[in-house]
């Protein structure tokens, strides 16, 4: 069997390098009040922020950080403390705790937003979150309220509406900076990010060689800092540029993650944050490879060819924001998603970890379970954790499920042979 | 009259086959599901179809199928409305209409989709940036999408005149049902909750028509009513607007000593504070009252004014003591707004309790007993 995964590579470093940064021009921004605001990442925004040095503040990450550091329980008691519910997301209880605790991390300190912008892309809770944080903060809160892609395409009247608002919260910004929006400005961000998403789009397409040169769910965390947060920037771009220039090498030596690629797996859902580490091994014992996920497209669906145009910037952004992300689009489209990653990306089985914090991702996922099996003849394991909070994490049940899996995996694939 | 009025409103509430709307339905009748919170019922009655409210299994649905399509931590009015369908007691559905109240109720509409492909399932996104100079013109869209599908799925015409005619319709049964309030605000001890409650509800199950002479009549009788007021304490229930709690709930409240002189059960069917305009083009007209009239809920974002002002201008109004907090178990809408609504009332000095339920919760002991405790605690302090 497979032995723990020591490499690292590059990427994972110019990763942390680059996000470093981010975290210190926030705790800079703490000291000096420079303009900022709370995002959140799922089909996000954040190229308006920029074309105003609005420094954008998301508080997912924050949760994951104290969730990866294993520093959250702490926050998720301090928020249930103040009335919020053991079935409430764990993300947003680990972020107000962290809020009520002054907003200094792992990561060092976190100002208090100037604004508060709730991109409202599919998930309901992100609308309670910024809400409370507005209310605590005492921050102007501006709802971007994204039409649900509720038909095969929006309406002329959804995007319309769209481009509305993001006309009103650019009069926001212009009102909290006292600086003049600037178009070109927008476009060279928009160019930046454009660059940054045809190396994302490339870096998961050569997923789809025999071994994947990386794990597209476990290590496309590394890339979806920088793709999500860091979007529209220089540094992203050039991150990327040097992302797909390593991911090509691998591919070239025929080299992946684990030192011998025995299952190619998609994987759905978030991880579990709190148990990272031990939760990959009990895949890479296996030999098991994610070759595609879900989770990594929550922000945006570039390798299906999307990109922002700095000819068209607003309304790229408006069209982002409704359609090419994940979380904007029905279950039944992940489905046809993951049916995709399948097939063009060669798995053998479907991992789905469901979570209780995110309903948006795991309400039905018994229902998935039951298409990928039933109809579609896909091995597939549905294992129970959560993205943030501990105390839903069991090691031994989740190795046993794990290993139960793989070894009928195992052993279909040997009679199939 | 009124106690069969009420026996056959039980009936229909607790009838899980739907009677009503099966009459309906083989009288040559097209039904069209409402999954909670609101629904544009307009729209549905305008086009000759019956408005059906599909609220989940009540006490009475054991779950065969659903709960493995559906984990453990997802609430039960998601699962038991699905497990409806897969014993086939929705099969008299034309179509059903889900909308953005939160994420469960969202891939509940998917799934339900998948599983069930002959049935119109569609799925409406409410808006939430009621600030936004687009927000009408939006929403009036958004209906029209949803008349469209209607009109070509289910065959039928929906146009501008009946609507508006609709729109009269439902004014008239709100305004009913909001007087069945004032009375109980006004004067509880002539009518319980329970009774409002069964007789509010059978309307969401029988056409409009027929359920708008039996509040009349009810109506009547209820003030013509002699009771001696109980010594009891006024509460608002809040949280109760989608899963509904089973009756023997509310009768555990109400015999614990609470007159319940304000609630959002079904807060969906009495969405409005003031009546639908019924001038001027009918769609617009439905767009402007969800933006502009309707009432604070936990699924409308609206920083205009805050939900939890509407909470304690709701006790106010109706001159409650205290707040009963009940969410269903595993409501997320509800149990996020528990943390500021709570915050509010104690700066108000409100008093309040929660009292988690769900649908097929059937013993109410420890409820009894921590609603009389909360009540004594009041009336002696």
């Amino acid at each position: 069997m497979a032995a723990e995964r020591q490499y690292q590579g590059v990427v994972h470093e110019r990763s942390r390098e680059i996000m470093s940064a981010w975290y210190d021009d926030l705790a800079r921004a703490a000291k000096t009040g420079e303009p900022s605001a709370c995002l959140m990442i799922s089909g996000n925004c954040v190229e308006i922020l920029r074309a105003f040095d609005i420094h954008p503040i998301f508080p997912e990450v924050n949760a994951l950080q104290m969730a990866i550091r294993k520093q959250a329980l702490p926050m998720i008691l301090k928020a249930e403390q103040m009335g919020y519910s053991g079935d409430n997301c764990a993300y947003v209880k680990a972020d107000v705790g962290f809020l009520m605790s002054g907003g200094v991390g792992p990561t060092g300190t976190i100002p208090s937003p100037s604004i508060v912008v709730c991109n409202y892309v599919g998930c309901n809770v992100y609308v309670k979150w910024f809400e409370h944080i507005a209310h605590f903060c005492k921050a102007p809160l501006f709802m971007l309220d994204i039409p649900f892609l509720r038909e095969k395409a929006p309406s002329k009247d959804d995007i319309t509406y769209v481009m509305k608002q993001l006309q009103e919260l650019i009069a926001l910004c212009e009102q909290v900076t006292g600086k003049k929006f600037d178009i070109d400005k927008l476009r060279e961000i928009c160019r930046y990010a454009a660059r940054a998403e045809d190396g994302w789009a490339r870096a998961k397409d050569l997923c789809k060689a025999k071994p994947a040169p990386f794990d597209a769910y476990f290590d496309s965390i590394n890339m979806m800092g920088p793709i999500n947060v860091l979007r529209g920037t220089k540094a992203a771009a050039d991150f990327f540029d040097a992302a797909v220039a390593e991911y090509e090498e691998q591919v070239a030596l025929g080299a992946g993650p684990l030192p011998e690629e025995r299952f190619r797996i998609i994987t759905e859902g978030p991880p579990p944050y709190p148990y990272y580490r031990n939760f990959r091994n009990l895949f890479a014992k296996w030999g098991a490879v994610s070759v595609a996920s879900t989770y990594s497209t929550v922000g945006g669906l570039w390798e299906y060819g999307f990109r922002h145009d700095p000819e068209r910037p607003l309304e790229s952004i408006a069209e982002q924001m409704i359609v090419h992300n994940l979380t904007n689009r029905s279950i039944l489209d992940r489905y046809q998603q993951i049916k995709d990653y399948v097939e063009r990306w060669e798995a053998d089985a479907l991992v789905i970890h469901s979570i209780k914090s995110c309903r948006l991702f795991s309400a039905g996922q018994g229902d998935m379970r039951e298409y990928f099996t039933k109809e579609l003849g896909v091995p597939t394991l549905l294992v129970e954790s959560d993205l943030e909070d501990p105390r839903y994490y069991s090691e031994a049940q989740m190795k046993n499920r794990i290993d139960a899996f793989f070894e009928a995996l195992e052993h279909r694939k040997l009679v199939n042979a | 009259m009124l106690t069969e009025v009420l026996e056959r409103s039980r009936g229909l509430v607790e009838d899980t086959t739907y009677r009503r709307a099966l009459d309906w339905k083989k009288a040559g009748g097209k039904v069209v599901g409402c999954f909670p919170v609101y629904t544009p019922v307009e729209l549905i009655h305008a086009g000759g179809m019956l408005p059906l409210g599909v609220v989940g299994g009540g006490t009475s649905v054991e779950l065969a199928h659903a709960d493995s399509r559906f984990q453990s931590f997802v609430c039960s009015i998601a699962k038991s409305t699905l497990e409806l369908g897969f014993q086939g007691r929705l099969g008299l559905l034309d179509a059903i209409l889900f909308s953005s109240i939160c994420d469960v109720a969202r891939n509940l509409s998917s799934v339900f989709k998948r599983n069930f492909p002959g049935v119109h399932v569609d799925y409406l996104h409410y808006p939430q940036n009621m600030s936004s100079a687009g927000v009408i013109d939006y929403m009036e869209s958004e209906l029209r999408r949803v008349r469209d599908n209607l009109q070509r799925v289910c065959g039928v015409e929906i146009s501008d005149d009946r609507l508006s005619a609709s729109i009269l319709v439902w004014n008239r049964w709100r305004a009913l049902i909001a007087d069945l309030y004032a009375l109980r605000r006004d004067e509880p001890q002539k009518i319980s909750t329970v009774e409002l409650y069964l007789l509010f509800r059978a309307g969401t199950l029988m056409p409009v028509e027929e359920h708008i002479p039996l509040l009349e009549a009810s109506l009547a009788e209820f003030r013509s009513r002699t009771a001696k007021p109980r010594d009891c304490i006024r509460v608002v229930v809040e949280a109760a607007f989608c899963e509904q709690p089973p009756i023997g709930l509310i009768e555990v409240l109400e015999e614990a000593g609470c007159y319940i002189v304000d609630d959002d059960l079904l807060r969906g069917w009495r969405f409005f504070d003031t009546p639908v305009g019924e001038e001027g083009p009918p769609l617009r007209s439905l767009a402007a009252a969800y933006v502009d009239g309707s009432t604070y809920s936990s699924v409308r974002h609206d920083w205009r004014k805050k939900r939890w002002e509407g909470l304690i201008d709701r006790v106010r109004l109706s001159r409650a003591d205290a707040v009963i907090f009940m969410p269903a178990k595993f409501c997320e809408p509800a149990l996020f707004d528990y943390v500021l609504y709570r915050e509010a009332l104690e700066k108000a000095s409100i008093p309040h309790l929660m009292v988690e339920f769900e649908e097929k919760m059937w013993t109410f002991e420890r409820t009894r007993n921590e609603v009389e405790t909360f009540v004594e605690s009041m009336l002696f302090d």
